[in-house]
């Protein structure tokens, strides 16, 4: 047989010949490891598939990966992206990001590559913070962080990366956390099995200018508080003992304690492919400390795609005008001769 | 009413033998002059003449009616000799309403030929104009011929019955203008009258009320006793071979569907609309059979970005814009440059800086295209001389892209994209290919691959991805030279920007000499760029009939230029330089040659007249 015949790649496979060079202890680690583990538990060809990135810590990553790669500008990985898998769709296509290439100088690219549902995977890391610029506040840090461009506490309204996904009718939208290594393999496949945008928010430990940023959802102790793992057709329920729920007040979520009365069935239960991004919407919108926030798959649903639509005009163009011939363009519409 | 033609040439009246005639048609932007204009110079292109247009747009497309600023114009020159520009002296001129008469009849010759609408120079209209008395009425147009036609009037009654509103019976109007030249230039109606049929296939009365408006407009010239004569001019004695008009923008598309197809591509264009670009992105997006995908990204950067993503996918890329687009392509081309991929880049330049005038011609945006990104960062740079040239332009570049792996900026304008001009059809057969190759897949244990590895003319090779074990990253850190790996080294620094810089020198050994009209040495040399070819051809010629001893060279790639430029320069006294910009081009050759040259510009939106050119030379001639 003729598959039997093909290599079988390990995860070791996919690593370049490049030394890795983020700061020991970084989360970044981590999710290379799993991208790698994933492609080959996936029986992904290298040669079929490209990685793209911007400017940032996390944008190396293309380096790393003994893939096609393009370590392009910062916040424009999206439209890179656009023009590879628009043109060849027999590629599968990853963006990797960060906050502040996404969300702050590619808010723009973020948000029209997710709207146009073009079949590309965007894995946003986010550690909240500007690592390769050494420390400066980002789009996503929390209202009065202080640092060394904001002395007296940052004064913007963060993004929410999820909501903003989402508000840009996002077709599949997931969370997933650095140290969680097997909710981060899973999704990340989900991710790369989706077809259309894939957009995957992964919290991310810098722990060089942001340590702890997400220690709520990671540390052992507390993290079962602070986080819920979303699945679809489940209920929302969390805690160290499984104990408490989401419930829906009307249109606002609630913390609830199961027990005393109020059984699973009261619960919010998940709906990954609910036709309208309400629900996920909902979900996003879940913060810490007052809510846990939801990790896992927010969203995934069939929509038309950009690339593929793409080139279906192309083959219905040429279906109309089969044998379309250049010279026989040139001779159109009003000519004379001159002898 | 009959919509036959018979009986259109056998006039009655006197009909003048005439070299060359400059027609402008003027009104409000509602009023179709630009379809009048197109009109007639398809009919007088149909007819054999030479000709060359120049629509000109007013910058606010809602601008009020009647008003100054919304008037629009379409110049053409028609000939039976060859010319090079759309004239600048018109001979007739139609002036839809008071505005229009206002801003336009500074052009129109003394004694010339002006027809006004005369239904429009009422109160109201005179007011919009600022005239404060009626200059039909007064002496002040003594001294051209003018002819007051009703134009509203007359078309309404043609075409009464017809059951339109006054709005829609208005709207005719240009097609009685149309057939009132079309009678005075002795044209046939009947590539109009087929136009109507197809055009308008779906609102039957509106076809029958054009085609009465345009006979009413013909029969008009022909019954009036106002016009006692009609002109006539003769074929062109143009090359052989089949002719159709096209405008640059049109053939700057079509040019790169024959680059792709000589290549063996399928054709990128990522592209945000901008005036005066877009008419590329319209064209090509209507030409999907030939294998053609036109994105319309959400900005500029993503525009240049995605064709740069198609690039390395292995696809012919493009992308269109006009100098504030370009503006904010820069750190994308850049990138381009240090992923050494081939690309097109094409900027139809505008009135800047800013938004300037964005539709006014301009040729201010050379040293932006030569030197607007960080760092070194070399690209080849041609520029298009006419419309007809758009095409060939297209694809010298793409061949120079390709065989180099370096973007290509091609310099374009609103003068020559606009613009139209008789465009001899090539045979596909006779172009010559562009040939391209790719590495082929690799087995693990073979040498590894060298992305950046270099052939003699410093070229890298294409790697596809989907190419077994050609796997490997580019982007925008300094590159090793050979592995492509990131390096900071110093000395791999210099090397790979003297590398880049040499590659793009390279290009000079690929595209052929500068050639020079008149002799060979002498006292003058009119050297130009771009969109004044025609401007300075037609004033050396001039020049050269008065027995001047005066030459013209023009250049089309400015990066690099041309190998044998510098011994041409030194050949002369003097070189003068034409441009529409405050001396770029003078900047570069001055830089470059260590000669002296004297600067002709101008910068009011408007291409050169020719006598500005001939002036200047008699004043250095002495
Ligand atoms: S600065 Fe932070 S994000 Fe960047 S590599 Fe170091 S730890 Fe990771």
């Amino acid at each position: 047989m003729a598959s039997a015949e093909l290599p079988v790649l390990k995860a070791s496979d996919f690593a370049s010949d490049q030394d890795v060079r983020w700061c020991p202890g970084c989360g970044d680690y981590a999710i290379l490891a799993q991208m790698k583990k994933v492609m080959a538990t996936m029986g992904m060809e290298r040669e079929k598939t490209v990685f793209v990135s911007g400017i940032g810590c996390s944008s190396r990553f293309p380096y790393y990966m003994n893939t096609y790669g393009m370590h392009s500008i910062h916040g424009r990985a999206p439209a890179f992206a656009t023009g590879i898998k628009s043109t060849r769709p027999d590629l599968t296509v990853f963006v990797i990001t960060g906050d502040g290439d996404a969300l702050s100088i590619g808010g723009n690219h973020f948000m029209h590559a997710i709207r146009r549902n073009v079949d590309i995977n965007i894995i946003l890391f986010n550690n909240r913070i500007y690592g390769l610029t050494k420390g400066q506040y980002s789009p996503t840090s929390e209202i009065g962080k202080v640092t060394k461009s904001t002395p007296m506490g940052s004064i913007d309204n963060p993004v929410n990366p999820i909501s903003l996904a989402i508000g840009c009718e996002a077709a599949f939208v997931a969370r997933s956390v650095d140290v969680h290594i097997k909710h981060l393999g899973e999704t990340l496949k989900r991710a790369a099995q989706h077809k259309g945008v894939s957009f995957v928010e992964i919290y991310q430990n810098c722990n060089v200018f942001n340590d702890g940023a997400f220690s709520y959802a990671t540390d052992k102790a507390i993290k079962s508080d602070n986080v819920i793992e979303i699945e679809h057709g489940k209920p929302l329920i969390f805690g160290k003992n499984r104990d408490k729920g989401i419930r829906l007040n009307g249109m606002q979520p609630e913390v609830v304690e199961l027990g005393k009365g109020i059984t699973e069935d009261d619960l919010l239960f998940h709906d990954e492919q609910a036709p309208e991004p309400t629900l996920a919407y909902l979900l996003s919108r879940m913060r810490h400390p007052e809510f846990p926030e939801p990790i896992g798959i927010l969203r995934a649903v069939d929509a038309p795609k950009y690339d593929q639509q793409l080139n279906d005009q192309l083959a219905l163009a040429k279906e109309q005008k089969p044998n379309a011939d250049i010279d026989e363009l040139f001779n159109s519409g009003d000519t004379w001769t001159v002898e | 009413m009959s919509t036959s033609t018979e009986g259109q040439t056998e006039s009655t009246k006197e009909v003048v033998q005439i070299e060359e005639a400059t027609i402008r048609f003027c009104g409000d932007s509602g009023d179709g002059m630009q379809l009048a204009g197109t009109q007639l110079t398809n009919t007088s292109a149909l007819a054999g003449n030479d000709v060359a247009t120049f629509p000109d747009f007013p910058a606010e497309i809602r601008a009020p009616r009647g008003t100054l600023a919304g008037v629009s114009g379409f110049q053409i020159s028609f000939a039976s000799r060859d010319i090079f520009t759309p004239g600048e002296i018109v001979d007739a001129m139609v002036a839809m309403n008071p505005a229009a008469l206002k801003t336009n009849l500074a052009d129109l010759k003394r004694g010339g030929v002006l027809i006004a609408n005369s239904d429009m120079f009422v109160k109201k209209g005179l007011e919009q104009a600022g005239y404060e008395t009626n200059p039909l009425a007064d002496d002040s147009l003594d001294s051209y011929q003018l002819f007051e036609v009703p134009m509203t009037k007359m078309t309404r009654l043609a075409v009464e019955g017809l059951d339109l509103t006054m709005k829609e019976a208005d709207r005719c109007r240009n097609f009685f203008a149309m057939g009132l030249v079309f009678w005075l230039y002795g044209r046939s109606l009947d590539p109009t009258l087929r136009f109507i049929e197809s055009k308008f296939k779906r609102l039957p009365a509106i076809a029958e009320a054009n085609k009465r408006a345009l006979n009413t407009g013909y029969n008009y010239g022909e019954t009036t006793d106002a016009f006692t004569s009609s002109y006539q001019v003769e074929k062109a004695k143009l090359t052989p071979g089949t002719y159709r008009n096209m405008t640059g923008n049109e053939l700057s598309a079509w040019g790169l569907i024959a680059a792709a197809k000589l290549s063996n591509k399928e054709l990128f264009l990522g592209s945000y609309p901008i005036t005066p670009a877009s008419d590329i992105l319209h064209e090509l997006s209507r030409r999907k059979e030939f294998g053609i995908r036109t994105f319309q990204a959400e900005d500029e950067i993503a525009a240049v970005c995605s064709a740069i993503g198609a690039a390395y996918a292995g696809h012919m890329a493009l992308t269109t814009s006009s100098g504030p687009g370009i503006a904010l392509k820069g750190e994308g081309m850049g990138l381009a440059v240090m992923m050494e991929l081939p690309m097109i880049i094409i900027n139809v330049q505008r009135g800047g800086p800013s938004t300037g005038l964005p539709t006014k011609t301009e040729q201010s945006d050379l040293l932006q295209v030569m030197f607007g990104r960080n760092g070194e960062c070399p690209m080849p740079v041609i520029a298009a001389k006419s419309p007809s040239d758009c095409f060939q332009t297209s694809i010298d570049a793409w061949r120079i892209a390709a065989r180099l792996m370096t973007p290509v900026m091609i310099l374009s304008d609103g003068y020559i994209a606009n613009g139209s001009e008789p465009w001899r059809i090539p045979k596909f057969s006779d172009l010559e290919p562009i040939p391209i190759s790719h590495p082929g897949p690799r087995a693990d244990d073979d040498e590894p691959f060298m992305p950046y590895a270099r052939d003699e003319m410093l070229a890298r090779p294409w790697a596809l991805p989907g190419t077994v074990g050609l796997m490997h990253r580019v982007g925008g850190l300094e590159k090793s030279d050979g592995d492509g790996n990131v390096c900071y080294d110093p000395d791999n620094h210099q090397h790979m920007i003297e590398t880049r810089a040499k590659k793009v020198a390279n290009a000079a050994k690929l595209i052929g000499p500068l050639e020079v009209m008149g002799p060979e040495k002498g006292k003058l040399l009119v050297l130009s760029w771009g969109g004044t070819y025609g401007s300075c051809r037609t004033a050396v010629t001039q020049l050269q009939e008065e027995g001047q001893e005066v030459a013209h060279a023009h250049i089309r790639w400015i990066n690099p230029f041309p190998e044998n430029l510098s011994e041409i320069l030194s050949s002369y006294e003097h070189v003068l330089i034409p441009e529409l910009n405050m001396g770029q081009l003078s900047l570069l050759i001055r830089n470059q040659f260590l000669i002296n040259t004297i600067n002709l510009n101008k910068v009011k939106g408007k291409p050169f007249a020719v006598e500005e050119i001939v002036v200047k030379a008699r004043d250095i001639l002495g």
